[in-house]
């Protein structure tokens, strides 16, 4: 089976649709409330210097995510 | 002491028995960062602490403002992203509104980033609570080409919406004036849940919702007490939803009610259900078809008037976290910091020492020369050197909290929090963990009450527990005092300075590692953080946050160290050298003369002890002599005499009154009588009857200081306070925050052990390899 896209895998500079959230925690709401439900697109904006965390753009603002949670995020396509 | 107490409301007092006079409770929410604090303060005239950054609030605040005929008790509330609370101060903001029910909520809303703010405004509005809706930021909304419908947007969500920008105090009026009218019920509250889930969600939700309206029911008849959430004020529908949303607060509640059986089956079938039809949790579709609904809001109410451009802010986030500069320039940010502080306080610091000096001569000369009075020595000695050695250091506290201000203020905070967040990581902390740990530069206090934003408790305690480490703004006398003493070349002064507040880093961190490893091992909690725009700080909120801080500092001079130094004065001259005794010590002296020969009897008989060997005796068997010397066998091993001893003991109740306790005991050590035979101990502007006047100047002191102890001797005191036991305050503020007694004791007896064993280590490799003796 093929592995699917991750928001971790995201190249810095590209833009993808969100398809879900893996896992069951309480963290997977904080980041559905913060709106990274499924079909908003989510840019890569760049990583920070030690590699990790990335900042990403989202609904218009800015966010930052840990590569680990990040790879939690499925995407539906690049754009 | 230092805690920050909310700001006592500027309105008087008023009657409240008077007539008409109608109370409401009014509470702001919104999200993180909205702006909740400004308009707050605006309001009520309040001088909250305001910061570029989500999380600045960590409780609940209240201030009240009159209008016309109405109280408004308003109340300040943490910023929350949902009403599904995750981190602690969420906890608080939703609690809040839950269980004390104000009359109108106010939502801030981030005009900029409108529509993951009207996400919270919509579950407010299913939660059926009176609401004003406030759009701030409309300054930020109009540069980014963005203009709202205000009007549509009003009836959509079925409450007012006031325009505002809370910086330039705009939409105040306003905002009083619709939170009455909403008080008055003046706007009807539209009866249907704005969001339609979709009719399977739907039907599910009434399912739950059944049972849930049929206890209220029977509650209310009965009038029985409220069984939360069950509340008769509380919709059903919206218990329903919240626990379809798998909330576990609304969860726990539940377990508590008679109906928990029934309902908890419900809500595990229509889960499972939903899951199986949609292939997804009932969460996830409640927040897409939520965002679904925002997103419709938006696209009719938002008309974007011009293209966005690349702003400012992106603009300087592409340098300030560049990849290859971002490390270097929060380096250098760090070290110009710190810099400017030390730099720019010495010429301010020179003037009060020098009105300081003048006031002791002054106060000095109301006695006769050479007098033996205890008030004179209680002034002089006591308060003056005391409670002057303190305040002297007042314009680097005000530098040091103006630097902290502008890191806050311009949304820097969270970028170094996001830079650092891989090292904290590998600590075993969070990037969020910095920021209470740049806050504690400052002072403790309110860098650990500042940990209320980490979500995960593990990660608080830790946080919490090496938080003393970093060198606070009570230190920084401690190593003015010093450095300047033993370190006279510039730059070895500066190279000691800024290696005690790495060495505080490098510390907090080894011991965030171990204790992560150990006593808190587990998984860290996720990451996730919103970076601000970077914004220009207005020049009254930097110079409210610096004043408060300042005058902090201040008012403990005026209390905690005014009396304390009293104390330590009295401890250091009391009880005093009786007659008998000086006439043994100085027959003890003849006789050590008489070994060595070569005195005639006639001499021998006129021999006096020295002023300073009297002043030592003097010291010596006073209350801090005593104690200091049951404590020397203990310190000696770290180069300590007794004097630095009773000082260290001293400096509990707060960190300056070391300084304090160190100019006491050697300013009482010091000859008053102009007979002096060899003053041992002379300044080099030392006249004869300006002498203890002068002694309470910083320069004699350090003069006395660097006779007295090698520069290792001087690196270790800085050590030592640097690590060891957190003061009063910090103890205390831990107590509360752990809500046991337990954390606060670990923290003390755990740091000023360290602060034994590396102070140890330091003293006596240092004395073995002969380094600075
Ligand atoms: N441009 C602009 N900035 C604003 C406005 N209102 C507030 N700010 C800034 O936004 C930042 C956040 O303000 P706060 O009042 O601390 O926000 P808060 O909602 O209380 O934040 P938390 O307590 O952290 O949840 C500060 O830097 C303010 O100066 C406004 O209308 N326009
Ligand atoms: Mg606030």
């Amino acid at each position: 089976m093929e592995q699917p896209l991750t928001l971790a895998d995201l190249e810095p500079g590209c833009k993808a649709k969100i398809l879900r959230i893996q896992g069951n925690s309480p963290f997977k709401k904080r980041l559905l409330e913060m709106g990274l439900v499924r079909g908003e697109v989510i840019e890569k904006l760049k990583l920070a210097p030690l590699a990790d965390p990335a900042e990403y753009v989202i609904k218009n603002y800015h966010i930052s995510l840990r590569r680990e949670e990040a790879g939690d995020i499925i995407l539906e396509e690049l754009i | 002491m230092h805690d920050c107490d909310p700001e006592k409301s500027k309105v008087p007092v008023d009657n409240a028995a008077a007539v008409g006079i109608k109370t409401i409770t009014v509470a702001l929410m919104g999200n993180p960062n909205s702006g909740k604090t400004t308009i707050f303060n605006n309001l009520t005239g309040a001088r909250q602490h305001v910061g570029n950054y989500g999380g600045v609030t960590v409780e609940t605040k209240e201030g009240t403002l009159r209008h016309g005929s109405w109280r408004i008790k308003m109340v300040d509330l943490p910023g929350t992203y949902s009403l599904t609370a995750y981190s602690m101060e969420e906890i608080i903001a939703r609690d809040f509104i839950i269980q004390q029910k104000p009359d109108v909520i106010v939502d801030i809303v981030d005009g900029a980033n409108i529509e993951r703010n009207l996400y919270l405004a919509v579950q407010l509005k299913e939660l059926g609570v009176p609401m004003v809706l406030v759009l701030n930021m409309a300054d930020e909304m109009k540069a980014k080409g963005l203009h709202a419908d205000i009007k549509k947007l009003s009836e959509i969500i079925g409450a007012p919406v006031v325009p505002a920008v809370g910086v330039r105090n705009r939409g105040t009026d306003k905002i009083v004036a619709r939170i009455i009218e909403v008080a008055q019920g003046s706007w009807s509250q539209p009866e249907k849940v704005p969001v339609h889930y979709g009719s399977e969600i739907e039907n599910e939700l009434k399912k739950i919702a059944a049972p849930i309206a049929r206890q209220a029911g029977k509650i209310k008849q009965t009038g029985a007490d409220c069984d939360y959430p069950l509340c008769v004020e509380i919709n059903p529908q919206w218990v329903a939803l919240k626990l379809l949303e798998n909330d576990s607060e609304v969860i726990h509640k539940v377990h508590d009610s008679a109906i928990r059986q029934e309902v908890n089956q419900q809500v595990q079938h229509s889960r499972k259900y939903l899951t199986s039809i949609y292939g997804e949790d009932p969460e996830s579709v409640i927040a897409e078809q939520r965002y679904g609904y925002v997103h419709g809001i938006c696209r009719t109410v938002i008309r974007r008037t011009s293209e966005a451009r690349i702003n400012f802010s992106d603009k300087l986030d592409k340098v300030l976290t560049n990849r290859l500069l971002g490390l270097p320039i929060f380096a250098a940010l760090m070290y110009v910091t710190f810099w400017f502080v030390f730099a720019a306080g010495q010429y301010p610091m020179g003037w009060i020492e020098i009105g300081q000096q003048i006031l002791a001569e002054q106060v000095s000369n109301l006695w006769p020369s050479g007098s033996d009075s205890v008030l004179r020595s209680l002034i002089v000695d006591g308060i003056i050197t005391g409670v002057g050695g303190v305040v002297i250091f007042l314009p680097n506290i005000m530098l040091l909290f103006l630097a902290l201000s502008l890191l806050e203020d311009t949304g820097y905070m969270a970028r170094a929090a996001f830079i650092m967040d891989r090292l904290m990581k590998w600590v075993g902390l969070h990037g969020k963990s910095f920021i209470p740990m740049l806050t504690g530069f400052g002072c403790s206090v309110p860098a650990i009450m500042a940990t209320r934003i980490l979500d995960n408790r593990r990660d608080r305690l830790t946080t919490i527990l090496i938080l003393p480490l970093m060198s606070c703004g009570a230190r920084v006398p401690i190593y003015l005092l010093i450095i300047p003493a033993f370190f006279t070349s510039a730059r070895s002064a500066s190279v000691v300075m800024y290696s005690m507040y790495l060495i505080g880093l490098v510390i907090a961190i080894v011991c965030a590692r171990l204790l992560r490893s150990t006593m808190f091992r587990g998984e860290s909690s996720p990451f996730v953080m919103e970076l601000p725009p970077y914004r220009i700080p207005t020049l009254k909120a930097v110079l409210i946050h610096m004043w408060q801080r300042s005058w902090l500092y201040l008012r403990k001079a005026g209390t905690v160290i005014l009396a304390f130094s009293v104390l330590m004065w009295f401890l250091a001259s009391h009880p005093q050298l009786p007659q008998e005794r000086i006439e043994q010590l100085r027959q003890e002296k003849a006789v050590a003369l008489e070994q060595q020969g070569n005195y005639s009897a006639s001499e021998l008989a006129a021999v006096q002890l020295t002023n300073q060997q009297l002043q030592d005796a003097r010291l010596s068997y006073s209350i801090t002599g005593r104690l200091g010397r049951t404590l020397e066998p203990l310190l000696k091993p770290l180069g300590f005499d007794w004097r630095i001893g009773t000082a260290l003991v001293g400096s509990f109740p707060a960190k300056e009154l070391f300084v304090s306790q160190m100019g006491i005991v050697f300013s009482l050590g010091e000859v008053e009588t102009e007979e002096s035979l060899g003053q041992a101990l002379h300044s080099d502007q030392d006249q004869p009857d300006a002498a203890s006047a002068n002694s309470s100047t910083q320069a004699a002191l350090r003069t006395r200081l660097k006779q007295a102890y090698s520069p290792l001797v001087g690196f270790c005191i800085m050590l030592f306070c640097l690590i060891s036991a957190p003061c009063m305050a910090t103890v205390a503020v831990t107590r509360r925050e752990t809500n046991s007694w337990r954390w606060p004791m670990f923290q003390f007896f755990g740091l000023t052990g360290l602060a034994y064993l590396i102070t140890l280590v330091v003293y006596q490799v240092g004395s073995f390899v002969q380094i600075g003796i």
